[in-house]
């Protein structure tokens, strides 16, 4: 149609595609309605006899794997798009976690075992004041700038060298493994004023109100449901984007990302400190939910375990790692009630099966039977539709 | 002295100023006007009044020990087709590498124009002014359509903030279909690059230097694995980006060398070993021997 002014007849160029498909936000609305509507109803309104309560246990459960399913849809847009496989994602969350529990350490104020007005590890480490990194710590609004600012400054600088230096790979990943193992064995230490191996626990209130109640809990539920959610719409505006599809571009062909004039560094390292602020917050919702932090979350094998999730759900498509951090959490918690001893053999053999059977994840082998379902109906209809018109104009020129 | 001759002796004088003046003229290499005066070197800007595009003198690269280019010698015009031939081993995607900036080399210079020192700039820098590159096997993103993949390459601004919000015009649109028809993959654009033939790869790839516009291409072996029908399609396609672009293409197909070159360079052990027309270049003596065997 627009051919009869140039004399190329016309091309078919694909349009702007909207960000999710029309059955995307109907699945999106559904699931912030099950989160901010009918998870607070069914577990605050409906008496807990009732066979359509949400017991807290569910809540507590739900809510700690959505902080994982945040971690997972941050390690997606770092591996699963971009190809560099971080083996460190536990650092940043830990970092995130560590920034809140300081906020709620604080918070506790003189009800501490010892009565003082430091934590009270630092009472039995006979310190006199605070230490200088713990000034900020008694401020809401500094703690949630530096639940973003200090994952993503420390990733900012750790990518930046790395990237610069062109390290790729299983160098990178075992360099972020490397750096993720040597904080967790800097926070052991009682000197660097994070509680030691225990951690921070015990905490009383937040922004004054107290922790351990219900509504609060639902509350700190239906505000991780909300980030996880959030974060779900922007990672998809990001990869949609040209920006998305120059770092898909990174992890098939940097060479040619390169000469074609696209410097890979400021994209590689945007989308890694994208990623570990996103790590950050989920780390941040989590604490005040579980209760407790300490450097066991940097340790090597909890940033594997990202990884894994991202894995069995499938890289590179933001819905299959959320899905996967639901799937392997949910069979974690089961299996370890149900069957402590056979959890770690039930993990092998997951990986196991996923790598040998399910390259592309769970994501993937949906992919695949909707497609062979598809291919039952009449040639692809669609796609014969939207050829027509061009083929019809060429025959015409 | 009579005021006759005095007026005659001052003609003569002006005469010989003038033409002393257009003696002058002639000397100078830049048509005409004094070199270095009132002439801007534009930043990013290919200077072409000397009637040279790419220099590349005397240079150096070892790996190891190997000499892989050894004291070469090399320049191409604007709009120039350049063919260049050479042994397995005689440097040739090594030369793409230190012009496009992948290599360092040990010794020598290389100049874009004349005012653009490449050895000063990395490669998505020389890519953006303006020097195109196609790999020996061909490098397209496997896992974006053919539309995704010229749209990466299109000339425009290449940082992040701006590609998060980049959505192309329809001037940019029209050139994309154009492209699009210009490597007859008007009908797969929905296609992922990974499903193409090796052939249409090529093609892809070929297409996504014309999205960049560049001014000098460097086409290394652009018609392997492609059938007879498509090479000279991209003869054809050649031809006709000459004069506007400066071609610099590495080929084994004599065929096709044959179809395309004016001027062929044969290149040995890392530097230059004949230069002239096919027929030249093969009816010399050394290129024999070299080729032939020894």
């Amino acid at each position: 149609m627009q051919a009869t002014t140039s004399s190329t007849p016309a091309v078919q160029l694909p349009g702007r595609r909207p960000l999710l498909t029309r059955k995307g936000w109907g699945a999106f609305f559904a699931a912030l309605l099950a989160v901010c509507a009918l998870a607070p109803l069914l577990n605050l309104w409906v008496p807990p006899d009732s066979a359509f309560h949400l017991s807290d246990y569910a809540v507590a459960l739900l809510g700690k794997i959505m902080c994982y399913a945040i971690c997972a849809l941050a390690m997606d847009l770092i591996w699963g798009y971009t190809g560099i496989l971080s083996l460190g994602h536990g650092l940043f969350f830990a970092l995130g976690g560590y920034v809140m529990g300081m906020y709620l350490m604080r918070q506790i104020g003189t009800e501490g075992n010892y009565g003082s007005e430091l934590p009270d590890f630092m009472v039995f480490l006979d310190w006199k004041e605070l230490p200088w990194h713990w000034m900020l710590s008694d401020s809401f609004v500094a703690t949630l700038i530096l639940i973003v600012a200090v994952p993503g400054l420390l990733a900012f600088v750790f990518g930046w060298f790395a990237f610069r230096s062109r390290i790729k790979g299983v160098y990178f990943a075992i360099i972020t493994q490397a750096l993720t193992y040597a904080a967790m064995l800097l926070f052991f230490r009682n000197e660097t004023g994070f509680g030691g191996n225990n951690g921070f626990t015990d905490f009383k209130r937040i922004l004054g109100q107290p922790l351990a109640t219900q509504e609060m809990r639902m509350l700190l539920f239906v505000l991780t449901g909300c980030t996880l959610l959030g974060f779900f719409l922007l990672a998809r505006w990001l990869v949609r984007s040209k920006f998305g599809r120059v770092l898909q571009a990174i992890r098939d062909a940097e060479s040619r990302v390169m000469f074609s004039g696209y410097s890979p560094l400021p994209y590689k390292l945007t989308i890694w400190v994208i990623s570990a602020m996103m790590c950050g917050v989920a780390g941040a919702l989590y604490v005040p939910q579980v209760g407790i932090i300490n450097p066991g979350e940097m340790s090597p094998a909890a940033s594997i375990e990202i990884a894994v999730w991202a894995a069995v759900g499938g890289r590179g498509t933001l819905i299959g790692p959320i899905a996967g951090a639901f799937l392997v959490n949910g069979a974690k918690s089961w299996l370890t009630v149900v069957a402590p001893e056979f959890w770690l053999y039930f993990l092998g053999a997951l990986f196991i099966a996923v790598t040998l059977f399910l390259p592309q994840g769970i994501a993937g082998m949906a992919r695949k039977l909707r497609r062979s379902g598809g291919e039952a109906r009449p040639l692809a209809g669609t796609q014969a539709e939207d050829r027509s018109p061009a083929a019809k104009e060429e025959t015409r020129a | 002295m009579t005021p006759e001759l005095m007026k005659a002796g001052t003609a003569r004088f002006e005469r010989h100023l003038e033409r002393e003046a257009q003696r002058r003229a002639a000397l100078t290499e830049s048509g005409g006007r004094s070199a270095g005066y009132a002439r801007h070197a534009l930043a990013g800007e290919v200077d072409v009044t000397h009637g040279r595009i790419l220099y590349l003198e005397d240079v150096h690269v070892s790996f190891d020990g190997f000499k892989a280019i050894n004291g070469l010698n090399l320049d191409i015009a604007p709009g120039e087709l350049r063919c260049i031939i050479g042994p397995n081993g005689a440097g040739k995607t090594t030369m793409m590498d230190i012009i496009t900036g992948k290599t360092r080399p040990d010794k020598g210079t290389v100049f874009f124009g004349s005012t653009i020192d490449l050895l000063r700039h990395n490669e998505p820098q020389i890519a953006q002014l303006g020097i195109g590159r196609k790999f020996q096997k061909p490098t397209v993103f496997e896992q974006l359509s053919v539309f995704e993949n010229l749209e990466l390459a299109l000339k425009t601004h290449k940082g992040v903030k701006h590609s998060m919000f980049f959505q192309l015009d329809s001037a940019q649109r029209d050139r994309l279909a154009e492209v699009l028809h210009t490597i007859h993959l008007a009908g797969s654009v929905g296609r992922m690059a990974g499903e193409l033939s090796h052939g249409q790869k090529q093609w892809l790839e070929i297409g996504m230097l014309l999205m960049q516009d560049p001014k000098l291409l460097l086409l290394d072996e652009p018609v392997a694995g492609m059938t007879d029908e498509e090479t000279a399609r991209t003869a054809e396609l050649f031809l006709r980006l000459k004069g506007k672009h400066s071609l610099m293409v590495v080929e084994h197909d004599m065929h096709f060398i044959r179809a395309i070159s004016e001027k062929v360079t044969v290149l040995c052990d890392g530097s230059v070993l004949a230069e002239g027309t096919l027929d030249q270049v093969q009816a010399d003596e050394r290129v024999i021997e070299v080729y032939l065997g020894r």
